[in-house]
């Protein structure tokens, strides 16, 4: 069984984040970070192979050259290969270039199986399963709650606006994860440890046969048009638990909006 | 002149909220508007929207359309796109929709712009208003090209009652790809109506993932007692089965807008934000001081609801008895 977790890097949360007035892209010049919802994919991946006792676990990125920093923590917590597409030309990509690209670099792998995490942390994009699906041909099931696989099907359980539905699907399959599927492991001090030797390639767009022409805003059809602040919703007041009287200021605060 | 095709989700016999808010929305533009349904034996929801501003209404009724799933009608929208030559296709967010959008998108290599809370027309071209990054900073997007696609937030438009046009309805092929009907839906959600209605509370204790575990939810339902309300939870929480859907607040749960919003231990993820940000007084309790529902709420206490919250419950016993 071998297993394709699709992950973002974003910018790392502690750092405020900022759209480039310039560019008007998300600045990335800071530190990055694993995108957390794809940390339960991967969780989710690292045990299913655990479960079968055999299988791999690839990680593949679209970012900077430097996302390998963020690769490394997949590969601390277990996945055995890290793909980074890195490529200049490819900085700016949509969900259309996005999608075009990742799906070249999956096909390469030919996975049994493709797990992503249910959105980006910076972009809250949710919606690039259902591009790759289509571009791989494969059977989709999004917002999984659950995961289990049998008689090369995939079985989940998906929560939409009525409740829950169980939908199966054919392996190979596109499987996006909700981040209630588990609890992501920390990367062990062995883990960090390996993590430097397994493989990790870095891949251009022409490795993958992708034009140029095709990634970044040359292949987006997208555009971001202005910048402008939104409205302020009003002063918040702000209470730091000090001295630990913030019930007493809490019942201050309601008694004077009369809602207590 | 432009032409607009707006996906309309149907459930249980009738279209959802959101997607005639778009479609009158769609209406508004100027141009012309249509509706596609996809499903199975749903034409009778047809002829309702003509007035909700449909000039025509595409029907796809077919067996294979039964289930809600999305890749059967990307190959209904795609191929009614590439015939017709539609300027823009419109969808109401909602986890169906957000996954045909990205389909189609894919199929077409048509932009995608997503979390849309308003488009208009400038100069021939439409723009869409996106709040971006928490809602820190208002986006103008654009489309290079057509078809524009494009995926509302819940609650962007109410719909109107429309002026009772009628639509034309056209029946159309259900053309479908191999890959596109391998997903089985097993088991269908059946609505969980069991539970106090949450949509009636004047005051409503929210917990969420920030609570640690789920034996927490006791002290929520303390404090909501003494309150007079309900509880609700995050979408997170409901998922890890700490609490029933049917408390669930968010763009796939209730949409809640009472007098006081209690939220404990949820950082305010957009998906949670779209189902409580009308209510009057939002209260938030969250350690992280940079927690997101901090910038949307009324009141942000930095601190551990632990202590907090059962202290807050004994004041305000206090003060009702009193």
């Amino acid at each position: 069984m071998k297993i394709a977790v699709c992950v973002k890097e974003v910018p790392d949360a502690a750092a405020a984040r900022r759209i480039d007035p310039q560019t008007k892209r998300l600045d990335r010049s800071g530190d990055g970070a694993l995108n957390e919802f794809d940390t339960h994919a991967l969780e989710e991946a690292l045990r299913v192979k655990e479960g079968s006792g055999e299988g791999e676990v690839v990680v593949l990125c679209l970012a900077p050259e430097r996302a390998m920093n963020s690769l490394r923590k997949a590969l601390a917590m277990g996945a055995d290969r890290a793909v980074l597409v890195a490529d200049d030309a490819a900085a700016g990509s949509d969900l259309v270039a996005t999608s075009k690209i990742l799906a070249k670099a999956i096909e390469r792998e030919s996975p049994d199986l493709v797990l992503i995490g249910q959105q980006g942390g910076d972009s809250d994009g949710a919606v690039l399963w259902g591009s790759l699906a289509e571009r791989l041909r494969l059977p989709l099931v999004s917002q999984a709650a659950s995961l289990e696989l049998s008689d090369g099907k995939a079985r989940s359980k998906r929560q939409t606006e009525y409740g829950y539905d169980v939908l199966e699907a054919p392996l190979p399959c596109v499987v996006a994860v909700s981040d209630a599927i588990n609890e992501p492991r920390y990367p062990s001090l062995k883990g960090i440890m390996g993590a430097k030797k397994k493989p990790q390639e870095t891949l251009s767009l022409a490795d993958l046969g992708v034009d140029a022409t095709e990634a970044g805003e040359a292949g987006s059809r997208t555009e971001v048009l202005s910048l402008t602040d939104p409205p302020s919703r009003g002063d918040t007041q702000r209470i730091e638990d000090e001295g630990g009287d913030s019930a007493e200021k809490i019942v201050a605060y309601l008694a004077e909006q009369k809602l207590v | 002149m432009s032409r607009t095709l707006v996906y309309v989700e149907d459930h249980e016999g009738e279209a959802t909220k959101g997607s005639l808010g778009v479609l009158g929305k769609a209406a508004s533009l100027g141009g012309e508007a249509a509706a596609v349904l996809c499903g199975s034996g749903i034409a009778s929801i047809a002829d309702s929207l003509g007035a909700h501003g449909a000039s025509t209404v595409y029907v796809a009724d077919d067996a294979a359309l039964e289930s809600p799933l999305p890749q059967p009608r990307v190959d209904v929208l795609a191929k009614l796109v590439q015939e017709q030559g539609f300027d823009a296709v419109l969808f109401a967010s909602s986890v169906l929709s957000a996954d045909v959008a990205a389909g189609l998108s894919a199929r077409l290599d048509a932009g995608l712009n997503w979390d849309l809370t308003d488009v208009e027309e400038r100069d021939g071209r439409l723009v869409g208003k996106r709040p971006a990054l928490q809602d820190s900073v208002l986006v103008d997007v654009g489309w290079t090209e057509a078809p524009a696609l494009g995926l509302f937030r819940t609650g962007s438009f109410e719909p109107g009652e429309g002026g009772g046009g009628s639509a034309e309805v056209v029946t159309v092929d259900v053309p479908l790809e191999d890959f596109s009907t391998l997903t089985a839906m097993v088991e269908r959600a059946h609505e969980e109506k069991s539970g106090p209605s949450i949509e009636d509370a004047d005051v409503i204790v929210a917990g969420g993932r920030g609570l640690g575990e789920p034996e927490r939810f006791s002290l929520l339902e303390d404090l909501a007692k003494a309150l007079g309300g309900a509880v609700a939870a995050t979408r997170a929480v409901v998922d890890a089965g700490w609490y029933p859907y049917a408390s669930q607040v968010g763009q796939t749960g209730r949409t809640v807008s009472p007098k006081l919003y209690l939220a404990c231990g949820i950082s305010g993820a957009i998906q949670h934000k779209v189902g409580m940000q009308s209510s009057g007084t939002i209260v938030a309790i969250n350690k992280d001081p940079n927690a997101p529902i901090f910038e949307y709420s009324d009141l942000a206490v930095v601190g551990d609801l632990n202590e907090i919250v059962p202290k807050l419950t004994e004041l305000v016993r206090q003060r009702r008895q009193s």
